[in-house]
């Protein structure tokens, strides 16, 4: 494979898609957690929920803010890289991007600022009411942009003249096949991300004997949450894959691991695939089982990827090895979950160091998993970037040379790896700060703290 | 009966883009000024009074690179591989200036370093997004439905130009805001940034009033031809008349009057660029018609947009409420 503008496109879409994503896998359970600690403290009044959302909408401020200018980067990328899919699949995607725009992102940025600073300015319940909108606004984003992505890889509602796709029914469009699952599946994911991090960085307080009681709280709170959402996005996943299976079988086939047709397949724990001789090597797996829950009949038949044409093909390897990596995370989830409860029922579960230790290792757990998830069903798309109607191959710019690319994706890296880098370092800072026991300067009325993003102080 | 969709959705693009010129365009206007600021207080207010909207503000340049994908596909697919580059330095500019907020104040030692992140990441981002407007206005070989031309077309003497004046722009922009928002010793210091920015402003824009129609016959026969001159002469009568009440509010005490008389300034020449490109989106070549989207994909986002747009605008302004008045400084804060 050589470095031509189309693989160097890729590369740099991936890039700068897979960076920006790890910060909405963060604020979208964020924010509806802030909304939550905000509705819990104004009905209740009790003040660790103001101390624990205090310290939280602090870590919002940044990561919403890298968020924000990383996703920038995305509807140009369209533009500058693929213009061809632009011109194609424009009637089609871009009003529901522009939905995103004018639903979610002015939504959040609206309400952002009152949010962060507006907390003196406005009554408790608009206060509320702000960080309830900055939820639902990401909620709305995640809707609307799995819509684009799941229209990309189960199309329908459409008619193509002379290789351009149109609409023809829009609920068709924006209902498709896959996205149902593919919303459920993600909001699930992102909520554990979510859940995963706050619970961490509990235990990173209990196990230095620090803010005991948010501790608590929060790792309460994220373990509540996570044993709803653990099992479920088993089943969400399960659908999800089902779903694929009816409608993108050769990816569900890269996924398995399944070469070739017939019954009883099994299931593939570990494998080394190769694309050439079409084979697995090393190949550990329970027989039938993938028959089992694929077709829900052990004597189930599923197509194996030879039945495709080889250029209708993913890459075998990256999609067969995302998809376990991701399945790796869920089971650390459902591990630290039980064992939790474990815990929980002998009195034990602020208290047990390797516990905590184990907790507070896993905060990228979430992070990794809807990683390699966007890499099993997006790498498992290839080679279409619209499913089955456009080849990714005929969607790049034309006129795109190695070296415009390079320089873009180099510089692209760069800045990224410093400034997401230097964000990292920063909400770090942040973490090991910790909630404050009271506000540190109360700011009168007539003191108007203007800039939403200060609560975070400098010490 | 079919209503034509087309002039509906170039009212609301055009619209969408001057919501953006005129917002970010003053909040990285602030940022251009900012080395420039008195003091480190100074720099503190500076940025106070634009750090809880400028999310918001920014937020209409998606509007309208999405809002062209949507309403003008093939405009987007032309223009925006044209411009990868500049588009490319935008970007980035636009990361350093967006995260300069936060880091700046999680900052001790390294404070200086996001100091400069604010004010570069706002100085590339305005010159890039002056060279894509240029190189607008210049106009794209396109052949069939591709941009046709080269990668470094923009590296022009007139989009470098344009460039710089949309700097001189925003800086006014920029400065005018902050005569409203501050008072005192900073307020003096921005009346006199002000005046500067608009000395820069004025020439730059009699330079491309007169470059414009000299890159391209059709514009010329528009504005130099009987009986247009009479039609578009308002264009530069207003522009003068402008810059006048702008000059005579700048040394005055006069306040948001500068602010608003620096958008006009904006609007006025936003004006002139729509009619010297009309009715083309992909100057010269392609108009709105040719470039628009099918009626189905303009009507179903029409809809939205008509319900959503109001409702934007009204708890837009309520944020700017809540955050109104004279910024001051808070000590607990920085």
């Amino acid at each position: 494979m050589s470095l031509d503008a189309l693989v160097l496109s890729r590369l740099q879409f991936a890039f700068v898609v897979a960076f920006h994503f790890l910060l909405p896998a963060f604020t979208i359970g964020l924010a509806s957690y802030i909304a939550v600690l905000e509705g819990l403290h104004l009905v209740t009044r009790r003040p660790v929920y103001l101390r624990i959302s205090n310290f939280w909408i602090k870590i919002f401020a940044v990561s919403f803010g890298m968020g924000v200018v990383s996703g920038i980067v995305m509807p140009f990328q369209f533009g500058t890289n693929w213009s061809r899919y632009s011109d194609m699949a424009a009637d089609v995607v871009a009003p529901l991007m522009a939905y995103e725009g004018l639903m979610a992102f002015f939504l959040e940025a609206g309400f952002l600022g009152i949010l962060l600073f507006g907390r003196k300015l406005v009554p408790p319940w608009a206060h509320f009411f702000a960080a309830l909108m900055v939820a639902i606004g990401t909620l709305f984003s995640t809707f609307w942009i799995l819509v684009v992505n799941s229209w990309m890889q189960t199309p329908s509602g459409f008619s193509m003249v002379d290789g351009r796709f149109f609409p023809q029914d829009w609920l068709e469009v924006i209902w498709n096949p896959s996205f149902p699952f593919r919303f459920m599946h993600t909001v699930a994911a992102v909520y554990l991300t979510t859940a995963f991090t706050v619970i961490g960085t509990a235990a990173f307080y209990l196990r230095r004997g620090r803010f005991a009681e948010e501790s608590r709280t929060m790792l309460k709170m994220g373990l509540g949450l996570a044993s709803i959402l653990v099992p479920l996005q088993a089943g969400l996943g399960d659908l999800h894959g089902l779903s694929t299976l009816h409608h993108q079988p050769v990816k569900l086939a890269a996924m398995e691991g399944i070469w070739d047709t017939g019954t009883r397949q099994p299931m593939v724990l570990f494998a080394v695939p190769d694309s050439q001789a079409e084979t697995n090597y090393f190949e550990i797996g329970i027989p039938g089982l993938a028959s089992l829950y694929l077709t829900h009949d052990v004597d189930g038949r599923v197509v194996g990827l030879r039945d495709f044409p080889k250029e209708d093909r993913p890459p075998v390897g990256v999609v067969f090895y995302a998809f376990r990596v991701m399945l790796a995370m869920w089971g650390i989830m459902l591990l630290l979950t039980v064992w939790g409860w474990w815990l929980a029922f002998r009195h034990q579960l602020f208290d047990t160091p390797l516990y905590l230790r184990a907790l507070n290792y896993a905060i990228p757990v979430g992070y990794i998993a809807v990683t390699f998830g966007w890499i099993t069903t997006e790498a498992g798309r290839q080679p279409w970037v619209v499913y089955g109607h456009l080849r990714t191959a005929d969607a790049v710019t034309p006129n795109l040379t190695a070296g415009d690319v390079t320089l873009s994706l180099l510089l692209y890296a760069l800045v990224y790896f410093f400034v997401f880098g230097a964000g990292v370092y920063y909400l770090v800072k942040l973490v090991r700060a910790g909630p404050l026991a009271a506000p540190a300067h109360e700011p009168r009325l007539n003191e108007r703290p203007a800039r939403p993003l200060s609560a975070v102080e400098a010490d | 009966m079919t209503i034509d969709l087309v002039p509906i959705w170039t009212l609301i693009l055009a619209l969408a883009v001057f919501m953006y010129v005129l917002l970010d365009g003053f909040d990285l206007g602030v940022g251009i000024l900012f080395p420039f600021a008195p003091d480190d207080t100074s720099r503190n207010l500076m940025m106070d009074s634009v750090a809880p909207i400028w999310d918001g503000n920014e937020t209409w340049l998606i509007l309208g690179g999405i809002g062209l994908f949507a309403a003008f596909p093939l405009a987007f697919a032309i223009i925006i591989p044209a411009s990868y580059f500049p588009i490319l330095v935008m970007l980035l500019g636009l990361i350093f200036r967006g995260v300069a907020f936060e880091f700046r104040m999680k900052a001790q030692r390294s404070r200086f370093l996001w100091d400069q992140s604010f004010f570069w990441g706002s100085l590339i981002a305005t010159f890039a997004q002056g060279i894509v407007l240029g190189s607008f206005v210049h106009g794209y070989q396109v052949q069939g439905r591709h941009f046709a031309g080269s990668l470094f077309d923009w590296f022009a003497p007139f989009p470098l130009m344009v460039g710089v004046g949309l700097v001189f722009g925003y800086v006014l922009l920029g400065a005018t805001w902050l005569v409203t928002k501050t008072e005192g010793a900073l307020q003096r210091w921005a009346r006199k940034k002000a005046r500067i920015a608009l000395y820069g402003v004025l020439i730059f824009i009699a330079v491309v009033s007169l470059w414009t129609p000299m890159l391209e016959p059709k514009i010329a026969a528009r504005w130099f031809t009987w009986p247009n001159i009479a039609f578009l002469a308002p264009v530069p009568l207003a522009t003068l008349v402008i810059a006048a009440w702008l000059w005579h509010s700048l040394y005055s005490t006069r306040e948001t009057a500068t602010f608003f008389a620096a958008m006009g300034l904006f609007l006025t020449g936003y004006a002139g660029l729509a009619i010297s490109i009309w009715p083309n989106i992909v100057p010269h070549t392609i108009s709105l018609w040719d470039a628009a989207s099918s009626p189905k994909s303009q009507a179903f986002l029409l809809i939205g947009t008509l319900f959503l747009l109001p409702i934007i605008v009204m708890y837009t302004g309520w944020s700017y409420y809540v955050f109104r008045g004279k910024v001051k400084g808070d000590t607990g804060y920085h």
